[in-house]
């Protein structure tokens, strides 16, 4: 039986056909994937987290590794002892508030309403870590991560990553060599929350200098960089009134 | 090779050299010059086009007989998009850490104009089995230059491999820095992908002089 291809009404029963199979097939696949997609995305958030408050399985000079995903969930319930929620100068005590979504928090804000801020405190060695959530905007997508202060106000640990920026370039920094260097700046300048810039020629590369509230840029990735800066300065604006509840003068 | 006939042999080897998809066709030049700053990012392209373009060439050449020429192009995307996000949505459950690496090729590969271009010119008039070794061929010459490219511009750019420091360390002075060595920034912006490419299609068609075209 030869079919005839060039009919109209052949092309569009076959149009209808493809989208409805090619549809299903997708959604079923997404929906039934879908709990084992969330457990991993809730895992690697609480390894981020850790990573910034300097839990890690880190090992020599660029290697970037994680608590392993089996002993995530057990080590987050061990470091983190308050997740809090931040309005203003007030906490409130908040069950998983580590889940809270940045974006829509920022973009709530942006047109007017009220956001839910999460603010995780860490405990590490009899160290407190105050977590800072980041999201905002590299060149080509999203990017986000995790900084953590101590009550002097001075990093502890930061760890980024993105979503499509330019391999070997802008996706570098969440790599060693670039988080590295926010570890001991302080996010403070005199009183101002001036935060940590990301800098071209500086003349510090090798990051020496920890109270310039800058650190040396990524080659070719200049607005990469200037999201990182936009991202913590904006966070820092945020939650600034809180930490100044917190903060050691 | 006992195993395939010498034309089906062919349809494997002669993308590999002499109808090459990048350095002869000049396809695929868009994603060459994008993730080809690493080794690594080469690799994993290399390897997503290779399971793409072979599976893909296969269910568009089983259905030749039956897609409406009018439709044939939205059809193949449709097969593409829908290959590559079942992928996707299969690393991210079951190896996560590998999606993460991979999701920033889902976009590259749909539009690859390799992949457009064996199902049109190939697939569509060739019997399935034939169309899987074209589809791997090309998937491979594609693959081979863009290891090329990635070896030689991580290595010159970075002083890396695989991320791995090959020449020292340059913050440190050690290895090859010591000496003076310095990496070549340049190497790793995506002009530098070009003059790679140019340099590797010169070489080929030195060596072969039946590839150059006249002018």
């Amino acid at each position: 039986m030869a079919i005839n291809t060039e009919k109209n009404s052949y092309t569009v029963v076959f149009a209808v056909v493809m989208v409805i199979v090619v549809g299903s097939l997708l959604a079923f696949l997404a929906s039934g994937l879908k709990p084992k997609v969330d457990e991993n995305q809730r895992f690697e958030k609480q390894q981020n987290i850790l990573y910034a408050m300097g839990v890690n399985d880190n090992e020599g000079e660029s290697s970037v590794s994680f608590v392993p995903t089996s002993e995530v969930e057990s080590e987050f319930s061990k470091y983190i002892k308050e997740q809090l929620v931040i309005e203003g100068t007030e906490a409130k005590e908040k069950q998983d508030a580590y889940l809270i979504d940045m974006k829509k928090q920022l973009s709530t804000i942006k047109s007017g309403g009220s956001a839910e801020l999460p603010l995780l405190i860490g405990e590490k060695d009899g160290k407190e870590f105050y977590i800072i959530p980041l999201y905002g905007k590299g060149l080509w997508d999203a990017i986000w991560g995790f900084m953590s202060v101590d009550e002097n106000m001075v990093v502890q640990g930061v760890f980024f990553d993105h979503k499509g920026e330019t391999p070997g370039l802008g996706a570098n920094i969440n790599q060693r060599f670039f988080m590295d260097d926010f570890v001991g700046e302080s996010i403070m300048d005199g009183n101002s929350y001036a935060g940590i810039a990301v800098a071209k020629g500086n003349g510090d590369p090798l990051n020496e200098n920890k109270d310039d509230n800058e650190v040396d840029a990524l080659a070719g990735a200049t607005i990469t960089g200037n999201g990182i800066t936009a991202m913590i300065k904006d966070a820092l604006k945020l939650y600034k009134p809180y930490l100044e509840t917190i903060r050691k003068k | 090779m006992a195993l395939l006939s010498k034309k089906d042999a062919n349809l494997i080897l002669d993308p590999l050299a002499d109808n090459n998809p990048i350095t002869i066709q000049v396809l695929g030049i868009c994603s060459a010059l994008a993730i080809t700053a690493e080794l690594k990012a080469s690799v994993v392209m290399a390897i997503s086009v290779l399971f793409v373009l072979g599976v893909g060439n296969v269910v568009i050449s089983l259905l030749r007989n039956v897609i409406p020429a009018k439709i044939r192009i939205i059809v193949q995307l449709v097969v593409v998009a829908a290959l590559v996000i079942i992928v996707d949505q299969v690393l991210k459950a079951f190896a996560y850490e590998l999606s993460k690496t991979l999701s920033v090729f889902v976009g590259l590969i749909i539009t690859n104009c390799i992949i457009m271009g064996r199902f049109e010119a190939f697939a569509l008039g060739n019997g399935p089995w034939k169309s899987f070794l074209d589809g791997i061929g090309n998937a491979l010459g594609y693959g081979v230059i863009l290891v090329i490219v990635g070896f030689f511009r991580e290595l010159l750019g970075s002083g890396t491999l695989f991320g791995m420091k090959v020449l020292g360390d340059p913050v440190a002075k050690t290895g090859l820095y010591a000496l003076g060595y310095e990496n070549n920034g340049f190497m790793i912006i995506p002009p530098a992908a070009l003059i790679v490419v140019g340099i590797i299609i010169w070489v080929q068609r030195s060596r072969n002089r039946a590839l150059i075209e006249e002018a």
